[in-house]
């Protein structure tokens, strides 16, 4: 009752800001008179009586501690008050505020980006009910995703582990909705896809495996809540509609709820179709192929108590009866479970450990901001040590001081994480509705949650600690009858210490860093002007699916005949040529060949993986390969002639040994259909930009078709209009066929995505790294010049040069500077190896990069020490002197 | 060092009490000058300890203030006790002559009488 009643009070006494001081200051004062006066009735002198009055009261200062701490919430008010006086102190000097804050809002910011970034492509597991149990299975040693559907079929009935197994295939389909036909991408799923994974409808109903009675027999669509809304106005009335995919009619079945986009975190499908019709869909169907392992993927939820391990040892063996059973299409059939969300492994751990790095870098790049602001703290304690020594002096004690250091930090680090969490939710954002590929629906959905957040938060926590850690020993050991004696604490060590130390690594991490995206920078320039094996300048390209407008069999070769016909018509079109797929376009298609003389047909006898290209004659002319040897193909090589193939160099030295004995000779396919070589063309890139040479081997369209066409527009650059009469010529011809019209350079974009992201990521990430390192070398040297400003004066003094005085001052600054950089630099070098599998012809051994690294550390050198070198060569000694 | 003014807050604050039953309406500097005499030298250093001890029976009810004039005509503010302070002070008297009595008790205990 009592206890509360003071709590009562005291809670009043806090919110109305009652202080009482005045209170309490007249009846002390009314105190010592009253007892004053009793001493001079005993004979005391007025002034010794008032002495021993005060005397006998005790510690003013103390009492009115306690009286405040017994008025209010002590612990509540010392902190407003510490933050009160941090505010002033850190308005007082804006500039220390200023880089405190940037900094910090940089290593925050970029922390919680990447952290953002790796929250939701990796720790946010995909959206569906169970998610922690819902697992992809991957098969052999080298943890392929893809399975052919009889397989899944076998692996879904026979395993004991799994609640359930579906499986789904990524796709592009051409829908027409009654208007303007256009290409969609899709995902083409199990009947039970919904089920297993335990999704329920937004809106309809979801189909089922009870729906499948065999190919083309389940003609049901799905849509995403996204496309639903973007392409259907949210209209509830879609259910039940019929719309045609690829010219076939198929039904809206429902909608899915929003958050649930599909399985791949970071692909963002327009609807799902159920895989039994692939034919419809993708032209051909591969549902009784066991050799094709077309799925995407096989995934599903493990039954309550099995364990992963149980699950593989179970998956385990239903392989090795598949092995068994089916010993020509099936081998290497052992499994490994993996998470779903990133294509399992395939993309998952290139991506971990890209994101781990990362995360690890800004970490310590972090680490090095405290460290730096660390140091800048002790040159302010240092500063300070007057101030901190007078009040140690009256009575506070060291814990009140430091507490107050630690606020300070506390508040620049609140506001630095404030504005950098800030900053990475706008690039977060930015992020997200990004779609950095122009041909797929690739978005990284990184919203970031509440997670992101807290991390952010505790990262500003910890960072407090650490900055406000730093100058704590050199509180506690502030001797204040000394200080206020001599006027500082010391002179400067000589020794390193552990904060050179870090300043070391700290400009070594920067080094590397300002290597690593020099040698990106280069890279990526070179990769520009290099040599593809195709010319992407003044050449347009027109990508459609023929199948998507209805056409199949003999229908798609005489389509194409006519597009490249009606094209070649155009007023400043030198060539036009059809490939049905591009090189350099993601997913490239790779198939194993043999020599003429192999019999067996395995994969382990194969002579080499070629990719390969479907052509029209005019193909080479239109893209601007050049052939080196023999003809090239034309349209007399059909159905009814021999099987021909023109291939490229590498493949011809990997086949046949050289060039000159590839011509008229013959290679096996991995069918074990002869092909002869008739013409060779020069290496080209087809993966990627970073490959070795690769082999490739160019097929006639007419002896194995696709309905999947691009086709390549020469052009002689003067015709500006060129966009637009290539997509009014080629819908004179239908306009039922949706189809895209880009330049090749815009389509290298995605092939030079990897190389950019690099570039980017290093670039902002070396750039972070500089102004680091500059405000650690500024803080070292503000640090050490205004420690030795007296000795610098009397140097000066007794005659010492500028020259002196600044190699007195800045000298250890610069050798650390040095020893950094020559360090990262190596260091960097060593790097560069690990980048060369992203950025083309990634090499430190460039006499571009080793200069423009010693020129950028020199430059932040010069940066960093410039003020302090302002600062000890504008010393006056006498001033100086004169003020001791 | 702490605990010893705990326990000299404790009982301060039943001095102050107490004094104020006995004596009524009274300034801080008359409330000290009864407790030196009385006790001696608990208060003849750190007088002003009396001023926090008095807020927090103020806080809690147990004494009320206000504002009066000094013997020498000077504004000073008067304590006195409560009704609630008086139920204290009876509490609390009881408490401590319980506690003194046992204390006390174990001072007169000899070996022999423990066998």
């Amino acid at each position: 009752m009592r206890a509360t009643r003071r709590l009562l009070a005291r809670l009043v006494n806090f919110a109305t800001g009652r202080t009482q001081e005045a209170r309490l200051r007249e009846e002390i004062e009314e105190h010592i008179a009253l007892q004053t006066a009793e001493n001079v009735r005993t004979g005391l002198s007025p002034i010794e009586a008032r002495r021993q009055a005060m005397l006998k009261f005790g510690g003013m200062e103390a009492i009115r501690q306690d009286y405040r701490a017994e008025r209010g919430l002590p612990l509540i008010e010392d902190l407003l008050q510490d933050l009160r006086y941090a505010f002033r102190v850190l308005r007082k000097s804006p500039g220390f505020t200023a880089v405190a804050v940037a900094t910090l809002a940089l290593g925050i910011g970029a922390n919680s980006v990447v952290f953002g970034v790796l929250n939701a492509l990796i720790l946010r597991p995909l959206n569906v009910p169970q998610a922690q149990s819902l697992y992809a299975i991957e098969r052999g040693t080298d943890n392929a995703v893809n399975h052919s559907y009889p397989d899944y079929r076998d692996l879904r009935e026979r395993n004991r582990s799994f609640e359930d197994l579906a499986a789904y295939n990524v796709t592009s389909v051409g829908l027409d909705t009654g208007h303007n036909p256009s290409a969609s991408w899709i995902l083409e799923v199990t009947g039970n896809y919904f089920d297993a994974l335990g999704v329920h409808p937004y809106l309809g109903r979801f189909f089922h495996a009870a729906d499948e009675h065999g190919p083309n027999s389940a003609p049901y669509i799905v849509l995403t809540h996204a496309f639903w809304h973007s392409h259907f106005q949210d209209d509830r009335g879609v259910v039940g509609r019929v719309v045609q995919l690829n010219k076939h009619p198929f039904t809206i079945l429902g909608v899915a709820p929003p958050e649930f986009r599909g399985t791949l975190a970071f692909l963002f499908p327009d609807f799902w179709v159920p895989l039994v019709n692939q034919e419809e869909v993708e032209g051909e169907n591969v549902l009784d192929a066991r050799g094709n392992r077309g799925l995407l993927m096989v995934m599903g939820h493990l039954k309550a108590g099995v364990t992963p391990a149980q699950a593989v040892a179970d998956l385990n063996s239903v392989g090795s009866y598949l092995e068994k059973t089916y010993p020509k299409d099936d081998g290497n059939m052992t499994f490994t479970l993996a998470r779903p969300g990133l294509a399992g492994d395939w993309l998952g751990r290139p991506l971990r450990a890209f994101l781990t790095g990362l995360m690890l870098l800004s970490g310590l790049i972090l680490l090095a901001t405290c460290a730096n602001l660390g140091s800048l703290f002790a040159a302010r304690a240092a500063d300070r040590s007057r101030e901190v020594a007078m009040r140690l002096a009256l009575g506070s004690s060291p814990m009140r001081i430091l507490r107050q250091l630690f606020t300070e930090a506390l508040v620049i680090s609140l506001i630095g994480g404030a504005v950098g969490l800030w900053g990475s939710i706008l690039l977060l954002g930015q992020l997200s509705v990004w779609e950095p590929l122009p041909t797929a629906p690739l978005r990284i959905a990184v919203n970031p949650d509440a997670n992101v957040y807290a991390v952010a938060l505790l990262l500003s926590f910890v960072s407090a600690f650490l900055c406000g850690a730093v100058p704590v020993r050199q509180v506690l050991r502030t001797d204040p009858y000394k200080v206020i004696k001599s006027g500082s604490t010391g002179a400067v060590g000589r020794r390193m210490t552990v904060r050179d130390l870090l300043l070391v690594v700290q400009i070594a991490i920067c080094a590397v860093l300002v290597t690593s995206s020099l040698v990106a920078v280069r890279g990526l320039a070179r990769s520009l002007h290099s040599n593809f094996g195709f010319d992407p300048q003044n050449a347009m390209l027109v990508e459609t699916a023929l199948n998507m407008a209805g056409y199949s069999g003999d229908g798609v070769p005489a389509m194409q005949k006519r597009m490249i016909d009606a094209l070649e018509t155009i007023p400043g079109v030198k060539s036009v040529g059809v490939v049905d797929r591009l090189p350099l376009y993601y997913g490239a298609n790779g198939t194993n060949v043999y020599t003429d003389k192999t019999t067996d047909l395995r994969p382990v006898n194969a002579a080499a993986e070629a990719m390969v290209y479907n052509i029209s004659p005019e193909y080479f002319d239109a893209a601007g390969t050049s052939l080196l040897a023999g003809r090239t193909l034309s349209w007399h090589d059909d159905k009814n002639a021999p099987r021909v193939a023109v291939v490229n160099r590498e493949f011809a030295s990997k086949i046949f040994g050289s060039a000159t004995k590839a011509i008229g000779n013959y290679y096996k396919a991995h069918d074990g259909l002869r092909i002869q070589v008739v013409g060779i063309v020069e290496d080209g890139k087809y993966g990627s930009l970073a490959e070795d040479p690769q082999a490739a081997m160019f097929l006639p369209v007419l002896q194995s078709p696709s309905s999947q066409v691009c086709l390549v527009v020469r052009a002689t650059g003067d015709n500006p209009q060129l966009g637009a009469a290539i997509k009014d010529t080629v819908q004179g011809l239908d306009a039922g066929l949706p189809f895209t019209v880009r330049t090749w350079r815009q389509e290298l974009e995605s092939a030079l995505f990897p190389s950019r992201m690099a570039t980017l990521s290093l670039g902002v990430l070396g750039a972070m790294g500089a102004v680091l390192s500059i405000t650690g070398i500024f803080g070292m040297a503000a640090y050490s010049v205004s420690k030795r400003l007296k000795e610098l004066g009397i140097r000066m003094a007794l005659g010492a040069q500028r020259k002196e005085v600044l190699q007195a001052a800045l000298g250890r600054a610069l050798k650390l500077l040095a020893f950094g950089s020559t360090a990262g630099l190596l260091l960097g070098i060593l790097a560069s190896r690990v980048l060369s599998a992203i950025v083309y012809q990634a090499t430190p051994r460039d006499p571009l990069v080793l200069g423009g690294v010693v020129l950028a550390m020199a430059l932040l050198g010069l940066l960093a020490t410039w003020i302090p070198a302002q600062r000890a060569l504008s010393i006056d000694p006498m001033k100086l002197l004169r003020e001791e | 060092m702490k605990q010893k003014t705990d326990v000299l807050q404790g009982t301060l604050a039943l001095m102050v009490l107490k004094t104020l039953d006995v004596l009524g309406s009274l300034h801080g500097y008359g409330i000290a000058r009864r407790i030196e005499q009385i006790s001696g030298d608990v208060l003849a250093v750190n007088q002003g300890t009396l001023y926090p001890v008095l807020l927090k029976l103020e806080q809690e009810g147990a004494v009320a203030s206000e504002w009066g004039a000094s013997e020498n005509n000077r504004r000073a503010r008067f304590y006195r006790l409560t009704r609630e302070g008086r139920k204290q002070l009876q509490v609390e008297t009881q408490d401590w002559e319980q506690t003194a009595a046992i204390i006390g008790r174990f001072f007169e205990v000899k070996a022999e009488d423990l066998s």
